[in-house]
């Protein structure tokens, strides 16, 4: 079908576009009464438990994925105009502080794979790209995703998904203007200190519409091919704690009152780095059972930004001493945000 | 023979990719030498920003993300 998709883009690519478009539109609009004429088939009786998880997971179950195919296809596109090797091109040798923030957003629209955070690191700081301002990048790239902000957007509405923006934003350009000001370059393994000096230079590729209509499916493949299964058996667990958890079971756990619940939520997270497109979900079903929004961000942030695999991997190029310091720095950004959403909401 | 570098530091894109590689190098008949090249310093040498990456010849073809079928399939065409 892709194949077929790819053939007609390449065509007529304004055509391909205005007709998902329209198409996307319709499906969207279909899904609210579609999911209650399902749940009002089944033989469960309306208003029960059963039929609120069910309806719960009938609607959000495609709006997510309706939602998250529609974003991955428009950042697949927009990707592609934020190669890795424009983004070093547009960093490198400029000084810290604008640099940082430059960094942070170039990491939300720049495609990124934390597989890749090896070689990206190499080449930003041979590129002479400021170490403070290769962390910026390197935190909102993986903090400030797609894929987490369609899903904040979908179940936790837009104003959430703009708060999540700008704090992952602010959380990315503070750690590493902090990080660029401790001086920790001898903290860089000896081998890539010493690499000799590369020009950030890079030749363009030209592409067309068609081009960029192809990278945009392509992402869809690859991405939404990757994290349905998360999603699916994420907001499972979270219509199962909408129907069936009484309401304000989280006031005393995961509530405002509870001072050790922000730690906590940050320490819980850092393993969980995969299931971020699973754990959102649950989180929101948490969040309507009267968990406080301030510790329900650290936890998503920590989940996503903090992640143990990624730091095994970063290891080869960074001495230890370096890694803690990223990580801490990050950690106590995270826990301030949960701590003043607490305080302040 | 053509001599077909994979960088990658061991994700499942990475494999993904050598298996892909050494499919169309077999239906197309063309022989190869597919070598996975994992270590950073070796990865960093090629200049490569994103993994995987794929060097045919000592010459850099494609980075990021696993490559499509027809990319691939142009390799081989020659």
């Amino acid at each position: 079908m892709t194949a077929l998709a790819i053939k007609w883009s390449r065509r007529n690519p304004w055509g391909f576009l205005g007709v998902s478009a329209v198409l996307w539109w319709s499906l969207y609009q279909l899904l609210a009464p579609a999911a209650e004429a399902l749940v009002a088939a089944l033989p469960v009786t309306s208003e029960s438990a059963l039929s609120h998880a069910l309806q719960f997971f009938f609607y959000d179950t495609p709006k997510v994925l309706l939602l998250l195919t529609g974003v991955v296809f428009a950042m697949g596109m927009v990707n592609s105009y934020f190669t890795p090797e424009r983004t070093r091109a547009l960093l490198a040798g400029r000084h810290e502080g604008v640099a940082n923030v430059l960094a942070a957003s170039l990491g939300v629209v720049t495609p990124f794979c934390s597989c890749s955070a090896v070689p990206l690191f190499i080449g930003f700081v041979q590129a002479g790209v400021p170490l403070g301002v290769t962390f910026s990048f390197l935190i909102a790239a993986p903090m400030v995703n797609e894929v987490a902000l369609t899903l904040l957007l979908g179940l936790f509405g837009w104003k959430i998904a703009v708060l999540y923006l700008g704090l992952g934003l602010t959380v990315a350009i503070a750690a590493g203007w902090l990080i660029g000001r401790l001086r920790m370059e001898s903290h860089l393994e000896d081998w890539v200190r010493d690499l000799p000096k590369a020009s950030a230079e890079f030749a363009a590729e030209a592409l067309t519409l068609g081009d960029r209509i192809e990278l945009g499916l392509q992402g869809v493949r690859e991405i939404v091919g990757k994290v349905w299964p998360y999603i699916i058996v994420g907001i499972a667990v979270g219509a199962g704690i909408h129907g069936y958890v009484p309401q304000e079971a989280m006031a005393s756990l995961m509530g405002r009152d509870a001072w050790w619940a922000v730690p906590l939520a940050v320490v819980i997270g850092v393993p969980l780095y995969t299931n971020a497109a699973g754990v959102i979900p649950i989180v929101q079903a948490l969040l309507a059972k009267g968990a406080a929004l301030g510790t329900v961000l650290a936890f998503m942030m920590s989940v996503i930004a903090l992640s143990l695999p990624e730091m095994i991997i970063l290891r080869k190029v960074l001495k230890l001493r370096l890694i803690a310091t990223f990580a801490g720095i990050v950690a106590v950004g995270i826990l301030l945000v949960g701590y003043v959403f607490n305080a302040v909401l | 023979m053509k001599d077909i570098k994979v960088l990658g530091t061991g994700c499942a894109n990475c494999k993904n990719t050598v298996a892909l590689i050494e499919q169309v190098a077999q239906t197309k008949g063309v022989a190869v030498t597919v070598h996975k090249v994992e270590d950073p310093r070796d990865i960093a040498s090629y200049g490569v920003l994103r993994t995987p990456g794929v060097v045919i010849d000592g010459q850099v073809v494609h980075a990021g993300g696993v490559p499509g079928r027809e990319k691939v399939e142009q390799w081989f065409a020659a």
